[in-house]
């Protein structure tokens, strides 16, 4: 069985985030991308099946610029076999990045597609859910545990949600989006580094793929969040609620 | 600031240059010495003297603002500071390797600074009785490396201003070494996350010290081919009466050596001092590399300087309007 995982290069986690002055986005020029963390823990859950012999290869897909390209070699350096670079200029919003995954699916017929739940630049959530929708195929998203049944051909996953876990059952093949708990990636070692330099990385555009980069979505305005305001010592209970009446009228 | 130390949450500028702090970028940055333009200072006698100025060359007479940096307050206070600030490059790339032996560390640091060159902005190693107590004793540390026993672990570090040029320079370079038999494992940090955990390992050291009981420490300068000899001898000598533990500034061939022990005992010491301070001097190496002498290591200063220089050094002293002598 192929595994697929799908990886975002993204500001890193631990950069303090500016936005840009003229409001359009954020700054990214001389800023640290990396790994969507989400996805490292993605890619590790596929290795770790594949070293239990339960898949025979992982194909990592990345999506974007050039510099793609760096966080797929740090996808083969970590241990997945085969690259995928879908070359796109423009922002790509999780429905086309849902309608690429799918094509790219139906090319390299995955048992698995296994994805962060979320990347940490735009918070959406929304991919796995959209390309499992497209293809059709169940979803086991936020997983903090997944268990795989080669001969029942059955992944059972354990959720993440807000009461507490959720364990279901996919017929596979399935997608899998990941969560916090699932596993810690592992890191990138030099004997790793030296084989990831001879892995392919094949290249496609959209246009090979058939799939229109079009959004219905505008970005109209990035701004940071409000200052907080410091806040106010009271007196007294009637002040407090003198000021919750007159002040900030809610009783 | 072209300057980094494990006190950075606490500390202070004046004190810094006061103390002539080294930290582990002295080997791409260079020492305060090169990186103060001037400075102000309040003598004992309460004269201000004013030597602040961002020249970057002034030679017009004595370049006294050098008393000053690195004198622990003992000349004056330091009131104001100009600091040479280089610009913050965007490309950082860190690496945490193992190597079989000393000799393989020491080569690897020549070949460093050539392969790596400009580029260059940490090397550090720890031994494995250091490695051991890191991992023991600081919570959350996590070994970098697969479980295997290496004998020492060197941390390096790149700083540039190109991303991809840098880290092929480094993976080039490790994958080299690694070739030729110095390097015996290493991982590179994918995200500054990973850097965090290995600069962990390392920049606790003094906190998993602390932890793990009492700990006679020595800030050393000795030539690096020599430098692990003492670690050995050290090792002889105490036996199993207390644990030995290596580590440092490789790159500026300066040994941290702490020998820890459940408690404190004369025995101990006895066997430490004066071996410890005897062996420095017979290398002509510092018995304070960075530290600094404070009270403790006052009267040992005749082990790294000359009578003659300490002579000089309280006159000096006199002149500035103090009035203790160092010896």
């Amino acid at each position: 069985m192929k595994i697929m995982v799908a990886i975002k290069r993204v500001v890193d986690y631990a950069v303090k985030i500016r936005v840009k002055p003229d409001k359009t986005g954020v700054e990214t020029h001389n800023v640290k991308m990396s790994m969507n963390p989400f996805c490292e823990i993605a890619l590790e859950e596929a290795l770790r099946i594949k070293e239990s012999g339960l898949a025979t290869e992982v194909v990592a897909v990345s999506m974007g610029p050039a510099q793609c390209v760096d966080t797929l070699r740090t996808g083969l350096a970590m241990g997945a076999d085969r690259g995928i670079h879908v070359e796109a200029a423009r922002e790509l919003y999780p429905l086309t990045v849902a309608r690429v995954l799918k094509r790219l699916v139906e090319v390299e017929n995955p048992g698995l597609l296994i994805l962060g739940k979320q990347a940490i630049d735009d918070d959406c959530n929304q991919t796995g859910q959209m390309v499992a929708g497209l293809l059709g195929w169940p979803q086991g998203t936020f997983a903090s545990k997944v268990v795989l049944d080669k001969e029942k051909q059955i992944a059972t996953v354990d959720r993440e949600v807000d009461g507490g876990l959720e364990t279901l059952c996919l017929d596979l093949p399935a997608v899998i989006t990941t969560d916090l708990r699932l596993n810690q990636p592992r890191y990138a070692t030099l004997p790793n580094i030296m084989k990831a330099k001879s892995k392919p990385i094949k290249k496609y555009t959209p246009e090979e793929l058939n799939v229109e980069i079009k959004s219905d979505l505008e970005v109209v305005q990035v701004t940071e969040p409000p200052k907080r305001k410091a806040g106010v010592i009271l007196s007294s209970v009637d002040e407090l609620i003198d000021k919750l009446k007159n002040e900030a009228h809610v009783v | 600031m072209p300057l980094d130390l494990g006190a950075k949450g606490s500390c202070q500028i004046g004190g810094n240059v006061s103390t002539n702090a080294g930290g582990f970028r002295l080997v791409r940055y260079g020492s305060l010495h090169g990186n103060v333009l001037g400075l102000e200072a309040v003598l004992a006698n309460g004269d201000v003297l004013d030597m602040l100025n961002s020249l970057r060359k002034n030679n017009t007479g004595y370049d006294l603002k050098h008393l000053f940096i690195g004198s622990e307050g003992s000349l004056g206070i330091v009131t104001k500071v100009s600091i040479l600030t280089p610009p913050k490059l965007s490309s950082v790339n860190l690496a945490f390797l193992a190597c079989k032996d000393f000799f393989s560390c020491q080569r690897l640091l020549q070949e460093a600074k050539r392969k790596l060159g400009e580029i260059l902005s940490v090397f550090e190693f720890l031994d494995i009785e250091a490695m051991d107590l890191a991992l023991n004793h600081l919570e959350g540390a996590r070994n970098p490396l697969p479980p295997s026993i290496h004998n020492f672990y060197v941390l390096i570090e790149t700083t540039g201003s190109n991303e991809s040029y840098d880290k092929e320079k480094l993976e080039a370079f490790l994958l080299s070494s690694m070739e030729g038999g110095l390097i015996s494992d290493g991982v590179v940090a994918q995200d500054i996350n990973q850097a965090s955990s290995f600069w962990r390992i390392r920049e606790g050291l003094p906190e998993a010290l602390n932890k793990a009981g009492v700990n006679y420490n020595y800030d050393l300068s000795l030539p690096v081919e020599k430098m692990y000899n003492l670690v050995e001898d050290m090792r002889a000598r105490l036996g199993g009466l207390a644990r030995v533990v290596a580590y440092g500034h490789l790159g500026d061939a300066n040994l941290h050596l702490d020998i820890s022990a459940p408690k404190y005992d004369d025995k101990i010491l006895a066997q430490i001092e004066p071996y410890v301070y005897e062996w420095t001097s017979k290398h002509r190496g510092s018995i304070s590399a960075e530290h600094g002498l404070g009270l403790m290591k006052a009267n040992k200063i005749f082990y790294s300087k000359s009578p003659e220089t300490v002579q000089l050094m309280t006159s000096i002293k006199k002149l500035s309007g103090g009035e203790y002598d160092f010896d």
